[in-house]
């Protein structure tokens, strides 16, 4: 291990049990072996019946500085892979070298007592993380004022509220470890709006100090953080490298076993035959490049009752929020038809969505805007691909320029605007 | 940057047996006993001061066991419905001694399994160095045993009784048994904090062993008891204790001093075996 890396994990696996009965009977086995001092492990490290790998093979490295960000579906084996990198569980094969300190914001609060009151419990906690009595007495008032307490430190920790339960674990585990190697698992999203910036104030202080461990299903929050990204499927990495690559590969991957269910609503005096979305090139796919041209299109027979009506489809994201809407009547067209089966079509200058997952929800209205003449939620879902990924769901393309400014606001040089970028490399 | 962390302990974790380095083993577990006092401390008086604060009675409730167990006995040895051959004091005196002794072994037996199922949320998610649970819980146990030695000193003075001459020898006799009970307890440890069972037996196993060792009833002398009181390695540490106390003369010490050596032999083996179990026991316990 060189003198700089702070983390090496190297051909790491572990393996879990689904039946729960031989789950017990392994962990005895496993337990005689080792205490058997003649038992001799074998090599190669096989699965027994009903075990899986929960982690298979995964390795990397990491110095001061660097974040990686672990992704991945649930059950993918970030948390395993948290655990083995704390100590708490050994890995069946491999090897994980740390140098330093551990901190883990993973189990904020594990060790309240609740009928205690908060400034008994930050001296347990405090405590536990492995801090001297005198050291927790210079950070008491920091921690109480960092979780915004002050008012209810003598109350027993039965009586917070569950957000002020969190905030009171963050706040003792950063105040108080100092760590060289950090584990975050999906803690920085605690707490209201305000407790969360402070959160990525002190995090952000952190990962430059540290080697970080990270875990989030946070696309943005991994694109901000994270240094390199590593993405778990199944307990093995499928990708380990740049960020945006990385979370690329795995709005990918999720593709087939991310799914919201498909809805019809609506009269039914509409009906959607076909849904596609369309590259530049005016080809089907489930992939649009981010600011590049995309195009809808779709087969619909509407009934003859309605000579005219209206579209309107709107996009929702991962979470089922809506992010992005575009309406016919909006955009001054009027659907016309002659009661046979028809294609209509849409055409895009640029995808502005932030990378990610987005699925399509199609509305048919008759020209009052009051009947849905069919309603299709979750039509279909398309996946868009960038190099950067963003904090909000559309991303807008603008162009930019910069000039030097006068005392009294006058711009004495005419510079020219940045040409408007048709992608990003 | 780079010196610094050139200082920094470098932490390895490998699927090999710890105790394929038992020199690094040894010195871990020497290091996480010192790591581990504080928090020890600090555990302990958590779980007293949480323990009672939310009941009217409170620290009586400490007392309680050992009246509770011997009172039935005294009852039916007043009433003649059982009669308990001599004693060399008086019965209830007799009885209330043999329980207060019996209980410190039932509660150090059931500590370290109690205390870490308790621990088992802090356990599965956080690395902390691991003998402070169990320190925590044998504190625990001395802490109800000082409060019964106030009771045991009522019942002397209750009775006009006066302690023996090797009355001192008594505490050594109590942190045996205590030990005994916590060596057993550490020893069932990794098997019950995965299977159930452990924890249904141990009560049940406790009260039947109970009545099968001379703690409301004097060391019989012939017959099937007699045979089961003499290979009971439990008579020994309980009968010589209570005499150290009240008679001053005891039978059985050489079984005292034998059952004593195996349990300074046991406890280390079983402490090994809770090192090396946890890691094992974490992840079949899940979060």
């Amino acid at each position: 291990m060189s003198s700089d890396v702070l983390v090496t994990v190297d051909g790491v696996s572990r393996r879990f049990c689904r039946s729960l009965k031989r789950s017990l009977w392994y962990g005895i086995g496993d337990i005689v072996s080792e205490l058997n001092p003649f038992s001799a492990r074998p090599r190669e490290v096989a699965l027994r019946p009903d075990e899986f790998w929960a982690v298979r093979n995964v390795s990397f490295e990491l110095r001061a500085g660097d974040c990686l960000g672990l992704i991945g579906p649930n059950g993918a084996g970030k948390t395993t892979l948290l655990k083995m990198l704390t100590g708490l569980i050994k890995p069946d094969t491999g090897q994980i070298a740390i140098r330093g300190r551990v901190g883990a914001l993973i189990a904020l609060g594990a060790g309240f007592n609740p009928l205690l009151t908060g400034r008994d419990n930050i001296y347990v906690n405090g405590s536990v993380l492995g801090i001297p009595k005198a050291a927790i007495d210079r950070q008491l008032e920091e921690i109480v004022d960092f979780a915004d307490i002050r008012e209810f430190i003598d109350t027993p920790v039965q009586n917070y509220s569950s957000g002020m339960q969190v905030r009171l674990g963050f706040s003792i585990a950063v105040k108080l470890i100092k760590p060289d190697v950090l584990i975050l698992d999906e803690v920085i999203a605690v707490g209201d709006e305000a407790f969360r910036s402070k959160c990525y104030q002190v995090v952000g202080d952190m990962l430059r100090r540290c080697a970080v461990v990270f875990v989030s299903h946070s696309m943005p929050m991994i694109y901000r953080l994270s240094t390199q990204v590593m993405v778990l499927a199944n307990g093995e990495a499928v990708f380990s490298g740049d960020p945006a690559r990385g979370i690329e590969s795995y709005i990918r991957s999720v593709d087939a076993s991310d799914q919201i269910a498909r809805r019809s609503l609506g009269t039914g005096e509409a009906t959607i035959h076909r849904f596609s979305v369309l590259n530049e090139h005016g080809e089907t796919t489930r992939e649009c490049q981010y600011a590049q041209p995309f195009r809808l299109s779709m087969d619909l027979t509407v009934s003859p009752a309605f000579a005219e009506y209206d579209i309107s489809i709107t996009f929702m994201s991962r979470a089922q929020e809506l992010v992005a809407q575009c309406h016919s009547g909006a955009n001054r067209y009027r659907c016309r038809h002659s009661g046979e089966r028809h294609r209509v079509e849409i055409a895009f200058d640029a995808q502005l969505l932030n990378p990610g997952r987005y699925w399509i929800n199609v509305a048919v209205f008759d020209q009052s805007a009051t009947r849905h003449l069919c309603w299709e939620l979750a039509v279909t879902s398309f996946n868009v691909i960038g190099t950067f990924v963003g904090n909000a769901p559309v991303q807008l393309l603008g162009s930019w320029k910069s000039t030097p400014v006068t005392m009294n606001g006058q711009t004495p040089t005419a510079e020219p605007w940045a040409a408007q970028p048709k992608a990003l490399p | 940057m780079k010196s610094q962390t050139t200082d920094l302990p470098v932490t390895i974790y490998t699927p090999e047996s710890p105790l394929r380095r038992p020199a690094l083993f040894v010195r871990a577990m020497i290091a996480d006993v010192a790591a581990s006092r504080e928090l020890a401390w600090r555990l302990f008086i958590r779980d007293l001061t949480a323990q009672y604060r939310n009941s009217v009675l409170g620290y009586v409730w400490v007392f309680v066991p050992p009246v509770v167990a011997s009172l039935p006995f005294i009852y039916l040895n007043s009433a003649g419905v059982l009669r308990v051959s001599d004693t060399p004091i008086p019965y209830a005196a007799y009885a209330v001694i043999g329980t207060i002794i019996w209980q410190t072994f039932v509660e150090a037996l059931n500590s370290p399994l109690k205390s870490a199922g308790a621990a088992r949320a802090m356990l599965t998610r956080i690395n902390f160095p691991r003998e402070a649970i169990l320190m925590s819980g044998l504190m625990q146990v001395a802490f109800s045993f000082l409060v019964r030695l106030a009771l045991l000193m009522a019942v002397f003075a209750a009775f006009g009784l006066t302690p023996a001459k090797t009355a001192p020898l008594f505490l050594l006799g109590m942190l045996i048994v205590a030990l005994a009970g916590f060596t057993i307890g550490v020893l069932v440890t990794p098997v019950g904090l995965l299977y159930g069972d452990v924890q249904l037996g141990l009560p049940i196993a406790s009260t039947f062993l109970m009545l099968l060792t001379p703690v409301l009833y004097p060391v019989p002398t012939s017959g099937l008891a007699a045979t089961v009181t003499r290979l009971n390695p439990l008579a020994p540490l309980v009968t010589t204790t209570r005499d150290w106390l009240t008679t001053g003369s005891s039978a059985h010490v050489a079984a005292f001093v034998l059952v004593s050596t195996v349990t300074v032999i046991l406890l280390p083996l079983g402490w090994v075996a809770y090192r090396v179990a946890l890691p094992h026991l974490i992840a079949r316990l899940g979060n």
